[in-house]
């Protein structure tokens, strides 16, 4: 290795902020294997590798990076595809600033960035799939070692079904929607995760043998006990799922949505498309978005590639808690989206048919730290004012989906409607019912669910090889 | 994918669809409904579950041809296919013993309103069932109704059957001189309206079954969200059916408007591409 060790991450190319923002194609364009051999040459090969224990998923980072400076990425993918089943998708949405990328011992040094971990990861599943030799399918021969129903198609539920898959287990997946994917189909958007590429890791995860059975959701179309007759062990993977409102005046007038339904009729019903595909969205030119995480973010651009004049996102808090990924808030920021910090909405006002025409917004000042640690937002009194607009999206969170919970009383909640689930293996309060993800822990990351779906996918067989030995020695 | 079994157009731009969904024929329950998607472009649309056999796993909706994609369905035959049925959704009617029962249907309401009938009638309740249209042809299912109806009073705008004029006069002769216990109401919204209007006056509690713009039909969206006692209801999870004396029904009305231009550019551009077919 030589001695001298670039600074900063070797430069990605992207697509520029004023063409981009007319089109809802890929802006991160990927490393050329020039420069992912150049960015490789970065890690320092830690021992201790602290990157790893950063990863939900403990893929060998130090590993997989070394395989592929050494051009072999073969290997390189090998190594990933042992520790996730969605590498494409985590090298893209992942939090890395605050998980690997956060502890990599190269950025603890003066003026040195850390690798760019995701950015690689995403090059090695990119090449792979572009080299155009399918993955060899993991046919299993012989009995299953049993059956299992995963309830969900999204990051928990596909990781679980093609780690279960890879054990030699029996796997369904059962989505409510017409396609698979769950919060990748429907709410990360194409500029940051192209939906061909979301399809191509559920084809890899079909090729291990996982079934999936999409326009079915379980609670109505199938119910849980007819489930739990069929399978040895059912996983609960429905993500958090209900769109959570303000609550203040005027939620019901035209033109208010929640993200979640603004970003399914862009994501997956491809309104944007309109009109090819038959969803309509409104194309709306001034537009505020409420909140300060990765799905404002998502929604405020998406309204942008709509053609918005202005788009402006307000948070109640400041940009040092803002939760989005600093990624997703410099591509924003580049894209000409404005920030009001320390701002609330209070009232969504109307116009004389009922569409709104304002937002009455109030300043908010930070007071002590809440029990999220961060400085709980205050209403500075008098200090409301009007933002004009013809359409407010809200994305300030998720509750839990009551679809499936309605339809299964057994189950125990949590205060916040959230199944109560060992932390560590998954398991609810029925036998043989497991669970995780954001219906566990309420809406968190990609990685984090994937990481709960990993550990799920263990205990399950666990418990499964248990049943069996106990039925065998009796 | 949802072959269909059987299809009859029975009324002007109404039809009658006998589809394969051996999931949602086996789970479903009277008021629920089932999110359809057409085609891989296509839009979801709800669409209340008319009828259900299990032995053959298919259900059965009616529809009017109103917009792109029912002009779409309309087109499709015997043998065709739906790309997407997703369902039983929402939360059933309640079927008990109520006492006196009245059903008032309107439209292709009526085909919601009909495994109502039938199941409340099973249980023992007695139903009086109100039909309405504008004229004697748009009052469709009156013999399927009438086999489960104790009474059956027909209304029509132009008096070309029954009662001349609105649901609500037929409501009134219905209820006149007895005590009601519940009643239902499904149809055009505006009627929905007034025959909750009617109830409210006569002190009749009524179910009504909203239909307000749907996207995924699962609680995910929060797209139909609806006004209800002053408090924000999702009409896919929470209904469809509501208390329809507490319903806001300017909000459900001017929410329905929301897609009206993109709707008429959808359709207009869909019926040339039909034409130029041709």
């Amino acid at each position: 290795m030589s001695p001298k060790v670039r600074q900063k991450k070797v430069p990605i190319a992207e697509q520029k902020p004023e063409e981009r923002i007319r089109n809802f194609d890929e802006v991160c364009l990927g490393y050329t294997m020039e420069e992912a051999i150049e960015e490789g040459m970065r890690c320092l090969q830690c021992k201790n590798a602290p990157c790893v224990a950063g990863c939900p998923v403990t893929i060998d980072i130090p590993g997989f990076i070394k395989a592929l400076r050494e051009g072999n990425i073969d290997e390189s993918w090998k190594i990933l595809k042992n520790a996730t089943n969605l590498p494409a998708v985590c090298g893209r949405v992942c939090p890395q600033e605050t998980q690997c990328e956060g502890v990599c011992t190269l950025g603890r040094g003066k003026d040195f960035e850390p690798v760019a971990i995701g950015k690689l990861e995403r090059f090695v599943a990119d090449w792979k799939a572009s080299s155009g030799d399918a993955p060899a399918p993991a046919v299993r021969r012989g009995e299953p070692k049993g059956k299992v129903a995963i309830v969900g198609s999204g990051p928990a539920g596909l990781t679980a079904a093609g780690d279960l898959a890879k054990m030699g287990y029996r796997v369904k997946v059962y989505e409510a929607l017409h396609e698979p994917g769950g919060v990748l189909m429907y709410g990360i958007p194409e500029f940051r995760l192209p939906k061909t590429i979301v399809r191509r890791e559920i084809e890899n995860i079909k090729l291990l043998g996982v079934e999936v059975e999409v326009d079915t959701a379980v609670g109505r179309s199938v119910t849980i006990e007819e489930l739990r007759s069929e399978y040895d062990a059912v996983f609960i993977g429905t993500g958090a799922g209900t769109p959570r409102f303000i609550g203040i005046p005027g939620t019901t007038l035209n033109g208010v949505y929640s993200a979640s339904e603004f970003l399914t009729r862009v994501n997956l019903m491809h309104a944007y498309r309109f009109p090819e595909y038959d969803t309509p969205i409104k194309r709306l030119k001034n537009v505020v978005v409420v909140g300060g995480g990765n799905v404002a973010m998502d929604a405020a651009r998406s309204a942008l590639r709509l053609g918005a004049e202005r788009v402006t996102v307000a948070y109640r808090r400041t940009q040092a808690e803002m939760p989005a990924r600093v990624e997703e808030y410099h591509h924003a920021v580049e894209e000409g989206i404005e920030f009001r910090w320390l701002t609330n909405p209070v009232e969504y006002v109307g116009d004389e048919r009922g569409w709104v025409k304002a937002v009455r917004c109030i300043r908010m000042e930070l007071g002590e730290p809440d029990e999220s640690g961060r400085r709980r937002p205050i209403p500075v009194q008098g200090s409301e004012f009007l933002l004009e607009a013809d359409g407010a999206i809200e994305a300030i969170g998720q509750g839990s989906n009551k679809v499936l919970l309605d339809a299964f009383p057994e189950l125990k909640l949590n205060r916040h409607g959230y199944i109560v689930a060992d932390p560590e293996t998954g398991a609810t309060s029925v036998e043989g019912v497991f669970a995780g993800g954001d219906i566990v822990t309420g809406a968190a990351t990609v990685i984090l669910a994937m990481g709960a779906g990993k550990n799920v996918a263990k205990a399950i067989d666990e418990y499964i090889s248990a049943k069996r030995l106990r039925a065998a020695s009796r | 994918m949802h072959t269909i079994l059987e299809k009859k157009l029975i009324a002007p731009n109404e039809y009658d669809m006998w589809v394969e969904a051996p999931k949602v024929a086996s789970h479903a329950k009277p008021g629920q409904f089932v999110v359809v998607r057409p085609t891989s472009k296509g839009e979801r649309i709800p669409l209340t579950i008319a009828d259900y056999d299990l032995k053959r796993g298919s259900i059965r909706f009616i529809f009017q041809a109103v917009g792109k994609t029912t002009h779409q369905m309309a087109r499709f035959e015997v043998g065709d296919s739906l790309s997407d049925v997703l369902g039983p959704l929402g939360r059933p009617s309640e079927i008990k013993k109520w006492g006196t029962v009245m059903l008032v249907g309107g439209g292709v309401g009526i085909a919601a309103l009909f495994p109502i009938l039938r199941e409340l009638k099973r249980v023992g309740n007695y139903t009086i069932t109100v039909l309405g249209g504008r004229s004697s042809e748009l009052v469709i299912m009156k013999d399927e109704c009438r086999r489960y109806s104790d009474e059956l009073i027909i209304t029509t705008d132009d008096g070309s059957e029954g009662i001349k004029g609105v649901v609500t006069e037929g409501m009134k002769v219905a209820s006149e001189g007895r005590k009601i216990n519940q009643a239902w109401a499904i149809g055009p919204t505006i009627m929905m309206k007034f025959a909750s209007l009617a109830a409210k006056e006569m002190g009749i509690p009524i179910w009504v079954s909203l239909n307000p713009i749907m996207v995924d039909g699962t609680g995910m969206c929060g797209g139909c969200r609806v006004e209800v006692g002053g408090e924000v209801r999702f009409a896919c999870v929470d209904g469809p059916e509501f208390d329809g004396w507490a319903v806001n029904w300017d909000v459900l009305m001017r929410r329905l408007q929301q897609y009206k231009d993109e709707e008429k550019l959808s359709l207009e551009q869909y019926m040339a591409e039909v034409e130029s077919a041709l």
